[in-house]
């Protein structure tokens, strides 16, 4: 093609707020696609599962942005050049260097010792949800809350910070934040962290994340706190905001609702549909890649210097799946892309599972007949934050 | 029929755990994957399987 596109911006086009933004699966119809970013930047959309995976797990493609300050997301840009402990923008050894310690915190095993407790805490919020009665709204009573909760314990930090927490994170994902306002707020969260990092090393404690990392790493000051600060953002935005989007693709889908009902022991098995299927509605595209040479990728030349984001689209591609198009959750799971692919896949997905699985199941058998208080497509959604959610959903039962 | 993981590129995602949980656990010194039974009977290899196709790092092997 001899002009690119215009990338359209998510969050401002989608015509549903559960699909993605308008003209962009026509798009990427045609294989990989040059578009233009908002910030006039060129660069290649791959949308096919193997391309996807090819992109995020081919060292060809490097996630290293420097120099090139546009391409770093609006959170990374407020943070500013340099930035030990952000591990999104490095390669290779480096990368392995942060990402594998803090791999121990998040294994299967340790997680499955946590889920009585996350029980728990999503059993505190819906027992708080039933007492103040209907309508109640879903994201400020469960979404944001739970996820907070649960990984403030799984760091190691006091839960009595929890507002710190989620204004740090606004301001961290947030679109229209400032540095001014980002750095006041870190330096907040900065200074609750220290004084957390420094009663961990006089206890010796490594049964928590920053116990860990302070005990058991070769991680220093910068590194620890910008690492801890970005979990604990990480940990509860993006969560809370796939949670709410789960509860409305079903309301969406009612024969499905009553698929989950029927037999909620199967939420784990549902929780992988959900993923697969609501992000690869959502669309859009995003961790973007430099060519370090030059890569065929889905039949094209990707040429060296050029930058590609993947959309995660491939999540309905029919060669995952048949009726790849179709929330179907007697589905059995299938090896998708909700949570990236490669050495950056999300650090996060099994605490990200284990608590989506709880809250699911939980919702739904608490409250059998929660329904929507106004319809979906009314709802607001949150268009200023990088991360995409619905801001309220009003339910009632 | 053997199990591999290549521990020089694994990230600890713990993917191999959830996909074929017989065969594989993680370290408890540094959270890498750790093939428990390196020639496992035909009825858990498709869960092997789907832990070489689910693994980011791309680290996991069947030899057949």
């Amino acid at each position: 093609m001899t002009e690119a596109a215009v990338c359209p911006v998510p969050h401002e086009n989608r015509t549903h707020p559960l699909g993605a933004p308008a003209g962009f699966e026509e798009a990427i119809s045609n294989g990989p696609v040059k578009m233009i970013w908002p910030n006039g930047v060129e660069a290649w959309v791959v949308s096919s599962y193997a391309g996807v995976r090819q992109v995020l797990s081919d060292q060809r493609f490097s996630a290293n942005k420097e120099g090139a300050p546009e391409m770093r997301t609006e959170g990374e840009q407020i943070l500013g050049v340099p930035q030990p402990g952000n591990m999104n923008v490095m390669d290779g050894e480096e990368h392995l260097r942060l990402r594998r310690p803090l791999s121990r915190a998040f294994m299967v095993k340790r997680l499955n010792e946590m889920r009585p407790r996350i029980q728990e805490i999503v059993d505190e919020h819906l027992d708080a949800m039933e007492r103040g009665g209907a309508p109640a709204d879903l994201v400020s009573s469960l979404c944001l809350p739970v996820p907070s909760l649960v990984i403030a314990e799984l760091l190691g930090v006091p839960a009595e910070h929890q507002e710190l927490f989620q204004a740090t994170a606004r301001e961290m994902f947030g679109k229209n934040g400032s540095k001014a306002e980002y750095e006041a707020k870190a330096a907040e969260l900065g200074e609750v962290l220290a004084k957390v990092v420094v009663e961990k090393k006089a206890s010796g404690a490594t049964d928590d994340m920053i116990g860990l990392m302070v005990n058991d790493t070769d991680f220093d000051m910068d590194e620890l706190l910008m690492l801890a600060i970005g979990l604990l953002a990480a940990g509860h935005e993006t969560t809370s905001n796939f949670f709410g989007l789960f509860t409305l693709t079903l309301f969406e889908h009612p024969d499905q609702l009553a698929v989950l009902k029927h037999d909620p022991s199967r939420a784990d098995v549902i929780v992988e549909e959900m993923l697969r299927y609501t992000i690869g509605k959502l669309g859009g595209a995003g961790l973007a890649r430099k060519a370090v040479e030059d890569v065929e990728v889905d039949g094209v030349t990707i040429r060296a210097g050029d930058w590609v984001t993947v959309s995660f689209h491939a999540n309905l591609d029919e060669t995952l799946c048949p009726r790849a198009g179709e929330l179907d959750l007697e589905r059995k799971a299938v090896s998708h892309l909700g949570f990236g692919f490669g050495p950056h896949q999300c650090l996060g997905a099994n605490l990200a599972r284990a608590e989506l699985q709880i809250l699911l199941r939980s919702l739904f058998t608490r409250f059998p007949d929660v329904r929507p208080a106004i319809p979906v497509a009314e709802m607001d959604f949150r268009e200023d934050m990088i991360t995409y959610g619905a801001a309220a959903i009003p339910v009632e039962w | 029929m053997t199990v591999r993981i290549d521990q020089t590129r694994c990230i600890g995602s713990g993917q191999c755990v959830l996909a074929a949980p017989d065969v594989f656990d993680q370290s408890d010194d540094d959270g890498l994957g750790l093939v428990v039974i390196t020639e496992p009977p035909a009825d858990l290899l498709p869960g092997v399987r789907d832990a070489v196709d689910r693994c980011p790092a791309q680290v996991v092997s069947l030899e057949e």
